[in-house]
């Protein structure tokens, strides 16, 4: 199976709370944080990783699994650091992120996708700094292809995948015919979430969520291929249809006091917050 | 002819979703009016539940292949009625408004904003409010392609009431869908059924996280039952499979704004806050004084929650037989 996996850098998740916002409000100030992949992509890259290995000989892949970003020179240390967590080898759109939006994303997607043919097109369910949450499934209109959005765990079938997806109220399971883009959500990362016909019964990953790359494979990844392409070669006549306007800070909520017993909190939740 | 197309969503049986009161109500924040489109196996009846909200047309594709919710087999034909001189398509960011607008987006070209807290109209120019960076920022964009998409965060836009009157429904026919309809198998959803309040829509949310291990349900029902609140839960305990992945509250789960959210033993990751913060008043119970989450509790008991989340029941119950 041959998997192409979309990686976007964002800025350091857990410390989004620290992201400023000048006066001005014209821009979202992320100084000061480090760039990291998008964590429902490296889920994404570890799901495509299951799929193309039986997890017990992790070395050896039973496909291609090819990574690529849409970004500036200085996302290649993220391509590198994908690549040295098993990938093949790795693409990067050369596009300055403020010139980017979703619709631009996919279509840019769609045109390497004619190239590189791949079976499955495996991303995040959303970037966790804008929030999106588009991309895949434009993708997936615009090659007319079925999709497998939040998908929770997959099945590899010898005709497709069997993916559960988490839904409200439960979760819906659909079958898709490759090829097919598939979104995933935090759970496909569990030891036992992800089948390929390589995995052997009763294989559980002995890890949490994603596999760490050993030395040698960081050395190793310098060697593998990374090849660049022009966003403007690729999508001429096409620009960004989104614009953002404006930011602000939300408003803040302070902390309020500590009650000393269960007596006192519903004292106050019948009296003073007027909530029971 | 109308401005807005509000995309109804139903239950599996085929009733109106209460989303749909939801986007009904964004779409008339967009102004310029607005019209309805139904899609389902019994859309026509669904239909006659939405013709008191003021829409200029009520539109029903009733066909027996689109029972069951895949978006390849919806997204030709919302995309068929959107060219009808609709410029904005609207949702709530329910998981299913998520997944069919962004693909009807796809089919129409146009751009999309999704999870909206609200729009403005500024001489039919509009602009959509978004929450980014787990709710650490807004955004105000606009976008400029003919047809635009939204969808709206449905903690942060009140349902939209009945106003009397009658729209006409009129049928529209399914359009047949491209290859990827063929290639895609639905198979069945799994539901969790509940007697409780949805997450979504419950005034009083209690939640649980990866302390109250395997006791998950032994310790939260006592206390949901007594408030008639939802349960809802941290990733961490999803993760472990104390309770079903559609309970996370926080970014990447549902966002709840209730007018009392109770965190039990959750730290307070800013993923969790970012899906809670807006709920009118918070309470935290967690052993550690110094956890996160007591940095926005408006009242935080520390306490080992194994003794003071039936402890706190009790009282409840207490308190609402004597209020009688
Ligand atoms: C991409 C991504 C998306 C995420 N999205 C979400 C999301 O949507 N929602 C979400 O919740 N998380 C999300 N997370 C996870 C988040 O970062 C935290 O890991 C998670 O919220 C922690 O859950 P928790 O508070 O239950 O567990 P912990 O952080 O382990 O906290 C347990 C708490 O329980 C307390 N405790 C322990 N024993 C007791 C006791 N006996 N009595 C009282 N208190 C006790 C401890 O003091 C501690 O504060 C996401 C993470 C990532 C990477
Ligand atoms: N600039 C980008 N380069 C590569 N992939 C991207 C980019 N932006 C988004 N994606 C992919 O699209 C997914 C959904 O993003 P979004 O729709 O923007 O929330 C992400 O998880 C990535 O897999």
């Amino acid at each position: 199976m041959k998997i192409l996996v979309a990686l976007k850098r964002v800025a350091d998740p857990a410390n989004h709370n620290k992201v400023k916002i000048p006066a001005s409000g014209d821009r979202i100030d992320t100084a000061g944080l480090e760039w990291q992949i998008n964590p429902f992509d490296l889920y994404a890259l570890e799901t495509a990783l299951r799929l193309t290995e039986n997890g017990k000989n992790p070395k050896k892949r039973e496909g291609e699994v090819v990574v690529l970003t849409i970004g500036p020179k200085e996302t290649e240390t993220n391509l590198r650091s994908a690549l040295a967590t098993g990938a093949d080898r790795a693409i990067r759109i050369e596009a300055v992120d403020e010139e980017l939006d979703g619709r631009l994303v996919a279509h840019a997607l769609a045109k390497i996708v004619e190239e590189e043919k791949p079976d499955v097109v495996m991303m995040g369910k959303q970037v966790v700094d804008s929030e999106t949450n588009m991309v895949g499934q434009v993708l997936a209109e615009l090659l007319d292809w079925p999709m497998a959005t939040f998908a929770a765990t997959i099945q590899e079938q010898p005709d497709g995948l069997l993916v559960e997806r988490e839904v409200d109220g439960g979760v819906a399971k659909v079958k898709v015919t490759l090829p097919a883009v598939v979104t995933v959500d935090l759970r496909i990362v569990s030891p036992t979430s992800v089948r390929s016909k390589h995995t052997e019964a009763g294989f559980k990953y002995p890890y949490e969520e994603v596999r760490f790359a050993p030395l040698p494979a960081i050395m190793q990844a310098k060697k593998k291929p990374l090849a660049i392409k022009n966003l403007s070669e690729l999508t001429p006549d096409l620009k960004s249809t989104t614009r953002y306007v404006k930011y602000e800070a939300p408003p803040g909520r302070k902390a309020g006091i500590k009650v000393k017993d269960v007596q006192e909190l519903v004292q106050k939740l019948a009296t003073e917050a007027k909530v029971i | 002819m109308a401005n807005v197309l509000v995309v109804a969503e139903l239950t599996e049986t085929g009733a109106v979703r209460k989303t749909t009161h939801n986007a009904i109500a964004f779409a008339q924040q967009a102004g310029g009016g607005f019209s309805i489109l139904v899609l389902g196996d019994k859309a026509s009846a669904a239909a006659q539940e939405l013709t008191g909200f003021g829409a200029e047309k009520v539109f029903a594709c009733e066909d027996a292949s689109l029972g069951a919710y895949v978006a390849e087999h919806f997204a030709p034909t919302v995309a068929e009625v959107a060219k009808q001189g609709f410029r904005l398509v609207v949702a709530t960011a329910s998981s299913f408004g998520k997944d069919l607008l962004p693909r009807v987006a796809g089919r129409l070209d146009g751009a999309y904003a999704g999870d909206c807290a609200s729009v403005t109209s500024n001489g039919g120019a509009l602009t959509f409010k978004r929450p980014m960076f787990a709710g650490n920022a807004f955004g105000y964009c606009q976008m400029s392609t003919p047809i635009q998409l939204a969808t709206c965060r449905q903690s942060e836009v009140d349902p939209a009431e009945p106003t009397g009157g009658s729209s006409p429904v009129e049928s529209v026919a399914k359009v047949a869908p491209g290859a990827a309809a063929s290639r895609i198998q639905h198979l069945g959803v799994a539901t969790v059924k509940s007697e409780r309040p949805e997450l979504g829509e419950a005034s009083v949310v209690v939640s649980g996280g990866r302390a109250i291990k395997e006791k998950f349900f032994d310790i939260m029902n006592p206390l949901a039952d007594v408030l008639g609140a939802a349960i809802g839960a941290s990733r961490a305990a999803c993760d472990a499979g104390y309770a079903p992945g559609d309970y996370q509250v926080g970014q990447t789960g549902k966002i709840v704004a209730p007018s009392l959210y109770i965190a039990i033993g959750i730290s307070g990751a800013i993923q969790h806050i970012a899906g809670m913060k807006g709920s009118k008043t918070i309470v935290a119970i967690n052993k550690d004084a110094e956890a996160p989450i007591f940095q926005l509790a408006d009242y935080g008991l520390v306490a080992d929650l194994f003794q003071a989340v039936p402890e706190l029941a009790q009282e409840l119950a207490k308190h609402k037989a004597a209020k009688g």
